[in-house]
């Protein structure tokens, strides 16, 4: 175990100061370098905030089943089945059709191709829609995979209009990932006040015009607040939505500075605003956001130009924001905020501050301690140990791992585990200096009875490092990486650095010489 | 040190001992209950710092007491002013509250204040956090018992895992002892628990396997003592430099990892001790001896 081929020797160190170069890539601060690689500082380590969103998929499950009411009803008509007792409840369609019509409709509702009522999705082998068939009840709703494909789209839809409404801010490096089937996970290094982006991310922007009726006998409106608290009823029909604008802009009004917003419409929406302004000159038109009414101006002429202005009782900070949800566009569907994790930066500071003053204090507390017990070959241990720090923070850099505040404390705790390797192997050998009367056999007997050992405890330890990268969050997996990783460097640098400058020690020295 | 100790003469001391310190654990872990912090219960937490030395809990409480946020709980640490709110609401839907709640305390407590630490979790997360951090605890010890079953005989592998119980029950019971909150981190630091307090068990069963095989003849206790002698030096020496690491953490590290680091200290502790008096004996309850290893020897060693 002592004996080291010239080969043997190179490989083991040229390899340690490929990896342990990296470590030192930490430390300039310009990118001019040719690997540009460094270890990224956790939210918890430089301040930030981390957002995890969930979409809200069941209004929009219900406006999509109230879609289908229309062709249903059609559908139903044109194949000569009666029905009765047609209601929508939450998320089910119900109605009552003779028994000896079910096989018929079976046959529509089943049809795999020119259906466009049910669609066949190839991806998932089932139908878009599932019935039910109580006596001479049927029941129609969303099945799972209908159901998911809406939940699908909407997330991604969701994913990409917080991408421009947080890029519109400006924040540097933000991470927008999915995590599951319905969440949204958003990560703001060293946001300063994530109470705006909250507020932009839980606002829906839902933006349509529709128009204020006075005729109270008039078929479909609804009573909506404005925001001047005048009660206005407001038409359900939709003149035109937030989806024809192409551009919204903050700005100042000339005559009396108030802020206000102005927007550009698309072609199809230029058109259907000329349409109805030129009809309802002297009527109000409602601009009705999420359902609130922003504001009800009166149509004095026809607007074609395809330009507006949004004027409404807002500073010139929520002008801005509204211009900017506007650009964005509406969400699918509602999100909220299910966890939410802010460090402000002068925490993060201090945070690197205490975990670099433990690091520090910890490892020169082993130094001493390991000099102290095993005289020069603590001073290898201690190489070891320095190798081992080194080739850790090496990988890390090259995998351009998040270091967390955890992940401060795992580095730590390797500093006091790695020791336990060479302790064991020093142990050992110990031992068999008491029997064995060749101090290099006993050498070489120890390290090779201590393999085996060395490889067990590490392994264990190894294993929960897994389970818990595998498990952890954030913060954790941060803890969970750099343990683990030290596992793999302290095996190395024990193994192969230790080992090697134990031989040197050995084979240079004369029995009485060694100490242990 | 003391090379020849009779451990196996004490086995039945640290067996009780450990089974009074097992069961108080349960039993507070049953009645007394633990002392969850948000991540496991949901919740909102906010860490603030005032310039201003005058201001206490009291002032800070009323602060926004006009918010009516349900249960309070304000902690003062630290000697630079710095406070700890938790506050059990953490209500999906109404996602103005923080700032409510910041600008609340802004205004009647003091300017010159900075929000250090904003955490808010909702029931359903923290509901999940807590089911995978049991999930991973139960998951790593079975990952150990599988592991020990591969390389040794499963006599060792239940030694091994009673004693990984023993020491996961008695770290969490003395969380509820003295109302420490259990957080994430806390999973974390059992899990880095069970890792060590394994690899303490490993070294030593290792040695009682390759004392079996030396000595056919000799009783288990005597192997039992004879291998923990051989490797007491390293158990301490490496429970120590571990210590004084985590000491290192627990002095030096900050508030955040002050809890992390503590349960590690009493981790490293009972699981040193418990390789020694508690999955050792059973070894002996479980009548190992030279036949136990015997099939299995020549696939074990290299």
């Amino acid at each position: 175990m002592l004996n080291f081929t010239k080969i043997n020797i190179l490989v083991i160190y040229v390899l340690f100061f490929l990896i342990g170069f990296f470590s030192f890539l930490n430390l300039q601060n310009n990118n001019n370098l040719y690997i540009d690689k460094k270890v990224n500082l956790g939210l918890d380590l430089q301040g930030g905030s981390y957002l995890l969103l969930e979409i809200d998929t069941n209004p929009l499950i219900k406006d999509k089943i109230q879609d289908k009411v229309v062709p249903i009803k059609k559908i139903l008509n044109s194949n000569e089945i009666s029905y009765k007792n047609f209601n929508i409840n939450n998320k089910i369609i119900k109605f009552n059709i003779e028994k000896n019509d079910i096989d018929k409709y079976k046959n529509i509702f089943l049809n795999k191709k020119k259906n466009s009522l049910n669609i066949y999705i190839e991806q998932y082998k089932s139908y878009e829609l599932d019935y039910l068939i109580y006596n001479d009840e049927l029941s129609i709703f969303y099945s799972k995979y209908g159901e998911l494909t809406i939940n699908n789209a909407a997330l991604k839809q969701s994913i990409e209009i917080i991408r421009r409404r947080i890029d519109d801010v400006g924040t540097k490096e933000p991470t927008i990932l999915q995590r599951g089937e319905k969440r949204i996970l958003v990560e703001l290094p060293g946001i300063k006040d994530p109470e705006r982006i909250k507020a932009l991310l839980g606002k829906t922007a839902k933006l349509d015009f529709r128009l204020v009726t006075s005729d109270s006998n008039e078929f479909g409106f609804e009573k909506l607040i404005s925001e001047n608290g005048e009660e206005l009823q407001v038409s359900k029909r939709i003149i035109m939505s937030g989806e024809n604008l192409v551009d919204a802009q903050p700005r100042l009004d000339n005559q009396n500075n108030q802020p206000s917003v102005s927007f550009t419409l698309d072609r199809i929406g230029s058109q259907k605003f000329g349409r109805t302004t030129n009809k309802n000159i002297g009527k109000r038109i409602a601009i009705v956001l999420d359902d609130k009414v922003i504001s009800a101006p009166t149509i004095r002429e026809p607007i074609t130009g395809g330009k507006g202005n949004i004027s409404g009782n807002f500073s010139f900070q929520e002008a801005t924001d509204l211009a900017l949800l506007l650009r964005s566009g509406a969400l699918p569907t509602p999100l909220n905020i299910v966890e939410e994790r802010t460090v402000g930066p002068d925490l993060g500071e201090d945070s690197i501050k205490s975990g670099t003053k433990s690091l520090i204090v910890g490892f020169i507390l082993v130094i001493i301690f390991m000099i102290y017990k095993y005289k020069v070959f603590g001073i290898i241990a201690n190489l070891s140990l320095f190798a081992n720090l080194l080739m850790l923070v090496g990988i890390l850099t090259m995998l351009e791992a998040t270091l967390t505040l955890p992940g401060i404390a795992g580095i730590i705790l390797t500093v006091g585990m790695a020791v336990d390797a060479n302790v064991l192997i020093f142990e050992r050998i110990k031992e068999e200096l008491k029997t064995e009367k060749s101090i290099i056999h006993a050498f070489d007997i120890g390290y090779n009875k201590a393999k085996i050992t060395v490889l067990d405890a590490n392994i264990t330890t190894l294993i929960a490092a897994i389970i818990l990268f595998a498990f952890g969050s954030g913060p954790i997996k941060g803890f969970a990486l750099t343990l683990g990783i030290g596992i793999l460097t302290t095996l190395y640098s024990a193994y192969f650095i230790a080992r090697h400058l134990t031989s040197i020690v050995v084979l240079n020295n004369k029995k009485d010489s060694i100490n242990l | 040190m003391i090379n020849n100790f009779k451990f196996s003469d004490h086995f039945k001391k640290g067996n009780i001992f450990s089974l009074v310190l097992f069961c108080l654990s349960v039993f507070f872990i049953v009645f007394k209950g633990l002392n969850f912090g948000i991540d496991f219960k949901g919740g909102t937490l906010i860490e603030l710092r005032v310039n201003d030395k005058n201001i206490n809990i009291r002032d800070v409480r009323s602060s926004f007491s006009n918010l009516n946020l349900g249960d309070v709980n304000i902690k003062e640490f630290g000697d630079r002013g710095d406070f700890l709110i938790k506050i059990e609401k953490a209500d999906n839907k109404n996602d103005n509250f923080i700032p409510k709640l910041k600008s609340s305390i802004k205004l009647n407590l003091s300017n010159d204040i900075s929000f250090r630490r904003i955490e808010k979790v909702g029931p359903k997360v923290s509901e999940e956090l807590l089911h995978s951090g049991v999930l991973a605890i139960c998951l790593s010890l079975m990952a150990m018992l599988f592991y020990i079953w591969i390389r040794f005989e499963w006599q060792f592998s239940l030694g091994s895992i009673i004693a990984l119980f023993h020491d996961v029950m008695i770290t969490i019971g003395i969380f509820s002892i003295l109302s420490f909150e259990i957080n994430l981190s806390i999973i974390a630091a059992v899990l880095t628990i069970v890792g060590y307090s394994m690899n303490d068990t490993v070294v030593i069963y290792d040695r009682i396997r390759e004392n079996l095989n030396k000595f056919h003849k000799v009783k288990i206790e005597d192997i039992a003592n004879l291998s923990i002698n051989e490797t007491l030096s390293r158990t301490i020496i490496t429970s120590f430099t571990t210590l004084l690491a985590l000491f290192s953490i627990f002095f030096l590290g900050g508030e955040i990892l002050r809890g992390f680091s503590f349960a590690m200290i009493l981790g490293v502790v009972i699981g040193t001790y418990s390789s020694i008096f508690v999955a050792t004996p059973i070894l002996k309850t479980l009548r190992v001896s030279y036949k136990t290893i015997e099939k299995k020897e020549e696939e074990i060693i290299p």
